[in-house]
């Protein structure tokens, strides 16, 4: 794996957003030849997508030939229980929301290339299957941008999922609910309890990994899941077995991390930064003209 | 580029770089139309798989509802309240002219005129029946009493009620707490005015089922502090849970002294509803014009009955009274212009229509600047006047 560290939130979100940038214009994607791109909620990605954004606006990346992925939604079908929540902030309890008013609505992506669960489907597990089958149709993901939850999930796949996982219907652990509820007027009643998720397995199947995890709180998910082994009750360990996985963080989520750890992929720091630099005239000649068929750097 | 959509084929217009008034705040967000409704955009892009066929940039301007006028006379030489042939051309006229102001929807106000004139054509009906006391410019020979058994004076004069939006009287006529009711049970607005009232028979008239107040503090008894009036309306506490009081004000600096705007304003912000009861003179040059049954005349800003020094009416324009309104009170820009837009819309019971930029409802808005000046109109997202 690669570990970036970066001192803060913003630089974090910032590193993040530059690699995939990065990312899609080496791809350069066209007409026919889509950058396929899997995509998180939650509170830590906002920076980055802030950052993407910019970059949208600045006229230096365009999303008209990339396709998105979500790693989960919300299953609401009570109505008694949406008329209850329909007060709420759209963006916390609706993931499709989330997307439109932290992304979609700011770039020029189009919306049948932007792919969220349906949470609302009459047959959920049909809803997965689905998903699994446009994810294959689409030759598969070249990055999957993902979270860590404290409990160390990937998407929705709680402690004990099976590593093996692919796109299904997951029931919420506690402690998932309980860290929601802020979300849901403070009501553990109101939160869902259940969701569609990607599996870990499905993630897995993606050429490149990247996990963005800032903040202390999540300093124990991210030791469990690079400093221990591969254990369902931490599933984002799974990605120790993935050839190409990056994990972005800043330094509060380093806490409980060996120090050897730190020092040694702070030190690579010069040789990782390269990734994200803006690309060089020839590079960009090389983008337009050359198709790019090796990463610059391997793990 | 073909249309993809499912729902419709009309096309979609977005308009960028503004801040729109939702939910009570200045936003920086698009604002989508479709078909002269207000498009949620989430629900295009996620449904439909829709996109916008043209941008409209705004030029970082604030998008407004359109202002409502539930009491104009008139303006421009026309005046709703003389029976004219072409009462519906001097209505378009009028209409077209005040898009200037932002205002898109509007009730002509008909004042006290004799009884012919309400077969005509008939939205605000500020009297007859009305005190003699406080009539203003109404002419004191139309004032009429309800003593006949209520409902039924109202409909001899007045003819028909089905084109009633408002009705203006005075709460203390005998006979009028029934006719509340019945008008109320029409689902027309009643309204207390021009009237000697104190405030037990105001509450009692908003008991009955009144909701608004005509031109707070002009043609009613003054505040007293023992015996408020209908003033005292605004934190009366009879009024009927869920039930909001509105108040007509007219902040043209003339007809309310600044400080007694700041007073009510501060008492209950909620309430405020800005009209300009702008009578025929309003957009004509100073000299003397018709209003009703009487002659008026122009000085500056002012209007009064030819020949006193009583107001006749204002000729101020919608949009005057909005910067007015948040210079004299201080309040917030998205304050004064829902006192202009919301609030008429929920005083009138159209809310869920007009007066707010939310999904589904009437696409009228206003393009204004900073200082709240109207740069361009728009009426079922077409644009009807720019500067």
């Amino acid at each position: 794996m690669k570990l970036i560290i970066l001192d803060d939130y913003d630089k974090a979100s910032e590193w993040a957003a530059k690699y995939i940038r990065n990312r899609i214009l080496h791809f350069n994607p066209g007409p026919g030849r889509f950058f396929t791109l899997g995509l998180p909620t939650g509170g830590t990605p906002l920076g980055c997508y802030k950052k993407l954004i910019e970059y949208f606006k600045k006229g230096e990346l365009s999303f008209k030939y990339v396709k998105t992925f979500n790693m989960d939604e919300y299953c609401v079908f009570h109505e008694l229980v949406k008329a209850e929540i329909s007060h709420l902030d759209m963006n916390t309890k609706d993931y499709h929301s989330f997307m439109w008013n932290n992304f979609f609505k700011h770039i020029d992506i189009r919306a049948e290339n932007a792919h969220i669960l349906d949470g609302n489907a009459v047959d959920l597990q049909a809803e997965c299957d689905a998903f699994e089958e446009k994810i294959k149709a689409v030759g598969g993901i070249e990055l999957f941008v993902g979270g860590i939850g404290p409990d160390g999930h990937i998407a929705f796949n709680e402690p004990g999922s099976s590593l093996a996982s692919r796109t299904r219907v997951k029931t919420l652990a506690l402690d998932t609910i309980l860290a929601n509820a802020r979300f849901f007027d403070g009501d553990l009643s109101k939160v869902p309890t259940m969701a569609l998720t990607v599996g870990v397995a499905t993630v897995m199947d993606a050429k490149e990994v990247m996990i963005l995890i800032t903040g202390a709180h999540k300093a124990f998910a991210l030791y469990k899941a690079i400093e221990e082994g591969v254990n369902h009750m931490w599933t984002v360990s799974a990605f120790q077995q993935h050839p190409q996985t990056l994990f972005v963080c800043d330094e509060d989520a380093t806490l409980e991390l060996r120090v050897k750890t730190v020092k040694y992929f702070k030190g690579m720091m010069q040789v990782h930064n390269k990734l994200v630099e803006p690309l060089s005239p020839m590079q960009e000649k090389q983008r337009i003209t050359v198709e790019m068929s090796e990463k610059p750097y391997s793990d | 580029m073909p249309s993809n959509k499912s729902v419709s084929d009309a096309p979609i217009t977005q308009f960028i770089n503004c801040r729109i008034l939702r939910d009570h705040r200045l936003q920086r967000d698009d604002l989508w139309v479709r078909e002269g409704k207000i498009l949620n955009p989430e629900k295009l892009f996620f449904d439909e798989e829709g996109f916008a066929d043209l941008q409209v940039d705004c030029g970082d301007g604030i998008l407004a509802p359109g202002f409502i006028d539930v009491q104009i006379n008139g303006g421009y030489g026309v005046d709703f309240s003389q029976a004219a042939d072409d009462i519906s051309g001097g209505m378009a006229l009028v209409a077209k002219k005040i898009l200037e102001h932002g205002v898109t929807s509007f009730c002509p106000t008909l004042v006290t005129s004799p009884p012919h004139i309400y077969h005509k054509v008939r939205v605000h009906l500020e009297g007859p029946f009305i005190s003699r006391e406080k009539r203003g410019a109404h002419p004191e020979r139309y004032l009429c009493s309800l003593a006949g058994g209520g409902l039924k004076d109202l409909l001899e004069v007045y003819g028909s009620l089905d084109n009633v939006a408002i009705v203006t009287l005075a709460p203390e006529i005998p006979g009028s707490l029934e006719v509340v009711r019945q008008l109320k049970e029409r689902g027309i607005t009643v309204s207390l005015g021009h009237s000697v009232a104190d405030l037990s028979q105001a509450e009692q008239a908003v008991q009955h089922g009144a909701t608004f107040i005509t031109h707070l503090f002009n043609a009613m008894l003054p505040f007293h502090h023992r015996d408020p009036g209908i003033v005292g309306l605004l934190t009366s506490d009879q009024v009927p849970e869920n039930r909001t009081i509105f108040y007509g004000m007219i902040a043209d600096g003339i007809h309310t002294n600044p400080a007694a705007l700041r007073i009510a304003h501060r008492a209950h912000p909620a309430g405020l509803v800005l009209v300009t009861d702008a009578i025929t003179a309003m957009g004509l040059p100073p000299g003397r014009h018709t209003l009703g049954q009487q002659d008026i005349e122009i000085e500056g800003l002012h209007a009064y009955v030819a020949g006193t020094k009583t107001l006749s009416g204002s000729i101020a324009t919608m949009d005057m009274c909005v910067r007015h309104f948040q210079q004299a009170s201080g309040c917030s820009l998205e304050a004064a212009l829902e006192a202009a837009s919301l609030h008429p819309a929920q005083l009138l019971g159209i809310s869920h229509r007009k007066g707010t930029l939310n999904y589904g409802t009437d696409a009228d808005f206003v393009l204004l600047d900073d200082e709240l000046s109207v740069r361009a109109t728009y009426i079922a997202g077409h644009q009807v006047w720019r500067k």
